[in-house]
């Protein structure tokens, strides 16, 4: 039986009808439409599907919706301003070359995200400590890591 | 994935209740991160999944008087707390490396612990911590040791009416030095291929060991103490060869597996590797 959750989605309140057995990654993209967050293993071991739940890192694949129910949720697509500027981590990406296919992306700067939010000038191994959880299968971390470090100087 | 209903109570009360009312058919979940990928794995397929999270003050730490960790407090709030920092490093330190920060955001204590995997990443620190888990039906509590609560790869001593509600710190005496180390394929979002924790209490004048507290992990059906190295090492002092001596014994206390992590024989050999270093890390003695 379908189930009535509210929560916040990039600053916006939402309320959906979902199946109780749904991940959030799949009523954020099937339901909602939002398609920047990435699924790729579907077991919480590679971090494509990384969102902020109450400002902290998760893995939306594993997440049931159920527990988002009161809380806040960043995506990637609650990153750039209204007028479609970009955040100053996704800049730094582009800046530093930190994307490739770009798969791993919303996840790596989601990371990123809670990261500086909690920490604004972490050391190189706080950086990679943060995106330890998060895989890039293009193996491009050094520009990854240098777009964090960058990206900390500016917020 | 089965599809399930999910039901979220208030009070543990209501949660036991819910657990009695539906039996086999339900699981409870915390954090989900084993429960999510083991129900899309199918190696469980519950009707109800009744989760734990609506339950106010299972996620609190208290440290006033006997030491508690609420069954679902998050290894990133263990990892993080200053109290557990310094009270209980190892542990600390054990949740610090589990999975990945978006895991530790998630995956709790009580979850490692219920999971009951022989690698659980918290359970060799606990063990030589000496805790205790707290587990309460809607007739009784009652307290076990950790030793008593594993009982086989997946399996605790956790009746179907029951839920564990926290976990239990006596305090190690003074001048308890230790180290917890987790040898893995790679540095994060793996098991560990053998973990290893000593806990070590010297006397601060002559330096002979008092007591000794050595736990092993991923090498036998559970987690567990390796009281016969224990004895080696209590009442003497901690000299190189006895060192190896300890590493030695600790294999012999093990009957590890092989599997895609790692062969039998290369988990006994880190066994004794594992142990001697945690032994001489504790004490601070130089590494060879």
């Amino acid at each position: 039986m379908k189930q009535t959750i509210h929560f916040k989605l990039n600053g916006e309140p939402v309320q959906i009808e979902a199946e109780p057995n749904l991940t959030l990654i799949q009523v954020l993209r099937e339901k909602l439409e939002l398609t920047g967050t990435k699924e790729g293993c579907g077991l919480g071991e590679c971090g494509a599907c990384t969102v902020l739940i109450n400002g902290k890192a998760v893995n939306s694949c594993i997440f049931p919706v159920m527990e988002t129910d009161g809380k806040n949720v960043i995506t990637i697509e609650g990153l750039a301003d209204v007028d479609g500027n970009l955040h100053p981590i996704q800049r730094s990406f582009v800046e530093n070359g930190a994307v490739q296919c770009g798969f791993c992306t919303p996840g790596m700067v989601l990371s990123a995200k809670a990261l500086l939010d909690e920490t604004p000038k972490p050391t190189e191994e706080e950086i990679r400590n943060a995106i330890a959880g998060n895989l890039c299968r293009c193996t491009g971390y050094l520009q990854i890591i240098q777009a964090i470090k960058e990206a900390s100087k500016k917020i | 994935m089965k599809k399930f209903d999910y039901l979220k109570p208030h009070t543990l009360e209501e949660a036991l209740s819910l657990l009695s009312q539906y039996g086999d058919k339900a699981r409870l979940i915390a954090g989900g991160t084993d429960a999510i990928v083991m129900n899309k794995q199918k190696k469980i397929s519950p009707d109800v999944l009744i989760s734990l999270q609506g339950i106010q003050g299972l996620d609190q730490i208290e440290s006033n008087g006997t030491f508690k960790i609420g069954a679902l407090v998050t290894h990133r709030t263990i990892e993080q707390s200053e109290r557990i920092k310094k009270r209980f490093p190892l542990l600390a330190e054990a949740s610090s490396v589990l999975g990945s920060v978006q895991i530790r955001n998630v995956a709790t204590l009580g979850g490692n612990l219920c999971t009951a995997s022989p690698s659980a990443e918290t359970a060799p620190s606990l063990l030589v911590y000496e805790a205790e888990v707290l587990l309460v039906s809607r007739m009784e509590e009652r307290r076990l040791s950790l030793p008593s609560f594993f009982l086989g790869p997946g399996e605790t001593a956790l009746d179907k009416k029951e839920i564990l509600k926290e976990i239990i710190l006596p305090s190690p005496p003074p001048n308890s030095l230790g180290a917890y180390l987790k040898l893995g394929r790679r540095k994060s979002v793996d098991l560990s291929v053998v973990n290893v924790a000593v806990l070590l209490t010297l006397d601060p004048k002559t330096g002979i060991c008092e007591r000794a507290r050595i736990a092993l992990g991923a090498v036998a059906p559970t987690p567990l103490r390796a009281k016969e190295t224990e004895k080696i090492l209590e009442g003497n002092l901690l000299d190189e060869r006895l060192i190896i001596r300890a590493g030695d014994w600790a294999k012999q206390e093990c009957s590890p597996i092989t599997d895609i992590r790692g062969s039998a024989e290369y988990r006994r050999e880190m066994v004794a590797v594992l142990v001697a270093k945690a032994i001489k890390q504790s004490v601070k003695l130089p590494r060879k």
